[in-house]
């Protein structure tokens, strides 16, 4: 199953690689991560997607925990949460395909953020497979190039990830 | 007052309280070495190859309860000593490694024996630092030695850039460290140690699994009370011996791959088990489908949650320190008013299995068997020797046959398996007790991957006796070859062997050959007699002895191959 697991960890150099490390010598699978400084410069806050059985999972939780940078883990997906992930799009647009991607980006409450007189740079943000379906929507051989960051994800209400 | 950095590491050394250094100097560590030259508080053991660095200072960690330190170069320094590192690290033992660094200004740029030290043994250490500010260099060390023996043990490397340990800084050794994202957990859960309790009284078949962490918490003695107390029979781990008395009519030996049928049958036939300090190796419990295909309740001790349902699933999880949790359970056993089931039937059934006498072999009066030696080394030793092994065949018939009774007594590379450790952990044995006998019982192969620690054994006066169980194969890969590849022993016959005895000699040392068996005692007695000299046994064993009983990999504890049935 699908799990999307947020951790603090001190903002040391190095610390990605070993969080990056054990996924690769353990063989846990990663399907994306995100990483950036908090409001506490002193901590980095990590947003892993994952996939893998009840037992593995609990493996990844535990041996994230072990590792001496890392402050804190939580298993977004053992309650509610929130996940967002930010994608670049840039297209060909040009004739009458300029009308249709402008269109398109509203329906999908997009914004075009660059335009020139052949392309353009469309920014959406959303749960990945928002971003999947916008790319279905869309015609396929207009697509230049996609750039996307990963889901980051929160805890709903209550539900905080603190020292 | 400034101190430099150099200054500073020997400093924070001697607060440590460290004894012994094992190192080997190179171009990034001069600084450092300049340092230890003026002092006398900390010793330098100089080896003859960084990996036996390692080594020794892991064989001085076991036997005492104390960090192991070692100093290597940059570059080969680090890189030949990482194989040590992970011989530790697989076996939880506390040690702290300096390394020397390029100058940080060259760091990144393949300057002369630069490597990424961090990088290279960040998947086989419990935790790494660079120091990249002299500033940082002593609460660096300081949080180096706490991660080191807090929580469960591991090494830690510390790389040192050379620029950094010759520049100043004022020098103040922290007296606690605070690392707020490090809590391992030490105590047990007050509820859960009772549900374990009242599991154990009420079980009618219990068995103890007690592994390294009953030796690496130094508790062997709550864990001997709490079997007595619930009448159950325990069974160490290759790592646990000596954690429960051998001699005692409760134990019942090893279990695993090699372990005792009454052992491997108890762990598939008892109802409540117990595992303390112990992690379900694949080489202990076998196939897991097969050992999970019986009912048992499951509790299981150990400091690190992550060993707990890893492997197995576990009903009831004791997340804590061993000496600790055990201190705890006896006192809800104790002031329980239930006494344990009776247990009658079960301790019937553990002597049927006993009786099939699992470890009996056919000794000869022609040529000499390697089971011969070990019980012979028990006899002449009276069982108190501290004993380092080597790994192969000669490994296992060490822990089969030299009944521990103490703690730290047996010194072996479990996890990883390293050829080569043996000589160099005896060296720390042997300086952290120097009184002491040690032994170091190895094969002819695996004696030549660091067979140059002869020469630090003369150079610090080290009276370590070498049993080595030549049996001119490298035998535990010949056995495999013998029950899986269909007899073809490729690659595993050690031909052109050196002359032991003359090696030894050419070292400064004592060797002596042996041949028959009537000769081994001996020859033992005469070596153990010699009590300031380093004597080399070479005994010409029986090459196609096989070690049993044992569980073919893949299979299950009950699906063992004994003596008797080939
Ligand atoms: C050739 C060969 C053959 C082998 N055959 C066998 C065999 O037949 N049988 C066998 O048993 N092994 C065998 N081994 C060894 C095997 O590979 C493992 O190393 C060994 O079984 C692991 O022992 P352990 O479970 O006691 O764990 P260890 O590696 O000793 O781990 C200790 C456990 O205790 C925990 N711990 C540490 N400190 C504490 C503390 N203070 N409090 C609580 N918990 C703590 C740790 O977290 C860890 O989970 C063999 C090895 C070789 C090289
Ligand atoms: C460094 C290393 N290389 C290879 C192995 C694989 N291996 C395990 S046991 C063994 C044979 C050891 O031979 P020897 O030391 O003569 O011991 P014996 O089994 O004959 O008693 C080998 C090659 C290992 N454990 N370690
Ligand atoms: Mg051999």
């Amino acid at each position: 199953m699908r799990h999307i697991i947020s951790l603090l960890m001190a903002n040391e150099a190095g610390a990605l690689s070993r969080v990056s490390g054990l996924f690769s010598a353990r063989g846990y699978n990663i399907e994306s991560l995100t990483v950036a400084p908090t409001e506490d410069a002193t901590l980095s806050r990590m947003t892993i997607v994952t996939s893998g059985s009840d037992e593995v999972i609990e493996q990844i939780n535990k041996q994230l925990n072990k590792l001496v940078d890392v402050v804190s883990v939580m298993d977004l997906s053992d309650g509610d949460h929130i996940e967002r992930e930010l994608m670049l799009v840039k297209v060909r647009a040009e004739g009458a395909d300029r009308e249709e991607l402008k269109r398109m980006s509203d329906i999908f409450r997009g914004n075009v953020i660059d335009v020139s007189d052949k392309t353009y740079t469309i920014e959406l943000t959303g749960a990945g497979s928002k971003l999947d379906s916008f790319l279905h929507a869309i015609d396929r051989k207009l697509i230049l190039e996609t750039v996307r960051t990963g889901a980051s994800g929160i805890g709903r209400g209550d539900r905080i990830l603190k020292i | 007052m400034e101190l430099t950095g150099a200054e500073i590491t020997i400093r924070c050394l001697q607060e440590e309280g460290v004894e012994y250094v094992f190192g080997y100097p190179g171009g990034a560590v001069l600084f450092i070495y300049d340092e230890l030259f003026k002092q006398e508080a900390v010793k330098h053991v100089l080896v003859r190859h960084e990996q036996a660095a390692v080594h020794a200072a892991d064989g001085y960690a076991r036997s005492t309860e104390k960090v192991g330190v070692a100093l290597v170069t940059s570059g080969p320094g680090v890189t030949n000593a990482v194989t040590g590192i992970a011989t530790a690290y697989m076996d939880s033992i506390p040690m702290v490694v300096i390394s020397g660094q390029v100058p940080t200004s060259f760091i990144g740029e393949d300057a002369f024996q630069e490597v990424d030290a961090v990088g290279i043994t960040r998947p086989c250490v419990k935790h790494n630092f660079l120091v990249k500010d002299v500033k940082d260099l002593a609460s660096t060390l300081k949080k180096a030695f706490y991660l080191a023996k807090s929580g469960r043990p591991g090494p830690v490397l510390v790389d040192i850039p050379k620029d950094i340990s010759n520049m100043k800084t004022a020098f103040e050794y922290p007296s606690t460290v605070n690392i707020r994202s490090y809590h391992p957990q030490v105590a047990g859960d007050a509820n859960l140690i009772k549900q374990a309790a009242q599991m154990l009284l009420e079980a009618k078949r219990p068995m103890v699994y007690a592994g390294g962490g009953v030796i690496l918490s130094d508790a062997a003695k709550q864990l001997t009370e709490l079997v007595r107390l619930i009448d159950s029979p325990c069974t160490n781990t290759l790592m646990g011996l000596g954690g429960y008395p051998a001699s005692d009519k409760q134990s019942v030996g090893m279990l695993g791959m090699h372990g005792t049928y009454e052992a491997n049958m108890g762990m598939q036939n008892c109802d409540v088990l117990l595992a303390v300090g112990a992690r379900f190796d694949d080489r202990v419990i076998g196939n897991v489908a097969h050992f999970n295909s019986v009912p048992r309740k499951i509790i299981h001790l150990d400091i690190d949650p992550a060993s707990i349902s890893k492997r197995v699933k576990v009903d009831v999880p004791l997340v804590g320190d061993v000496g600790n949790v055990l201190t705890d359970l006896i006192k809800v056993l104790k002031s329980s008013k239930q006494k344990p089931e009776d247990r009658k039937d079960w301790w019937k059934q553990i002597a049927e299995w006993r009786s099939a006498n699992s470890l009996n072999y056919k000794n000869s009066s022609e040529i000499i068997k390697p089971q011969f030696v070990i019980e012979t080394l028990h006899k002449i030793t009276h069982g108190d020797a501290f004993i380092t092994s080597d790994v192969g065949q000669h490994q296992m018939w060490a822990a089969q046959y030299y009944k521990f009774d103490k703690p730290r007594r047996w010194i072996n590379s479990g996890g990883l398996g390293t050829m080569g450790f043996g000589l160099p952990a005896a060296m720390g044995v042997q300086l952290a007790h120097p009184g002491e006998t040690v032994a170091c019982v190895t094969g002819e192969g695996s004696i030549q991957m660091n067979i140059q620690e002869l020469s630090t054994c003369k150079q610090f006066n080290l009276p370590i006796k070498v049993i080595a169980l030549n049996n001119r194969y490298l035998g535990m890969v010949r056995q495999w070859q013998e029950f899986f590849h269909g007899n073809r022993y490729s690659q595993s016959y050690m031909d052109a062997l050196p002359d032991f005895v003359k090696l030894a000699e050419a070292y400064g040392h004592v060797g002596i050959l042996v041949e028959k068996p009537s000769d081994v005692e001996g020859a033992l007695k005469e070596a153990f007699a010699r009590k300031d000299e380093l004597v080399f046994l070479d005994f010409r064993t029986d090459s196609t002895e096989n070690v049993y009983p044992m569980v073919p990999g893949g299979k299950g504890l009950s699906e063992v191959i004994l003596a008797e049935d080939l």
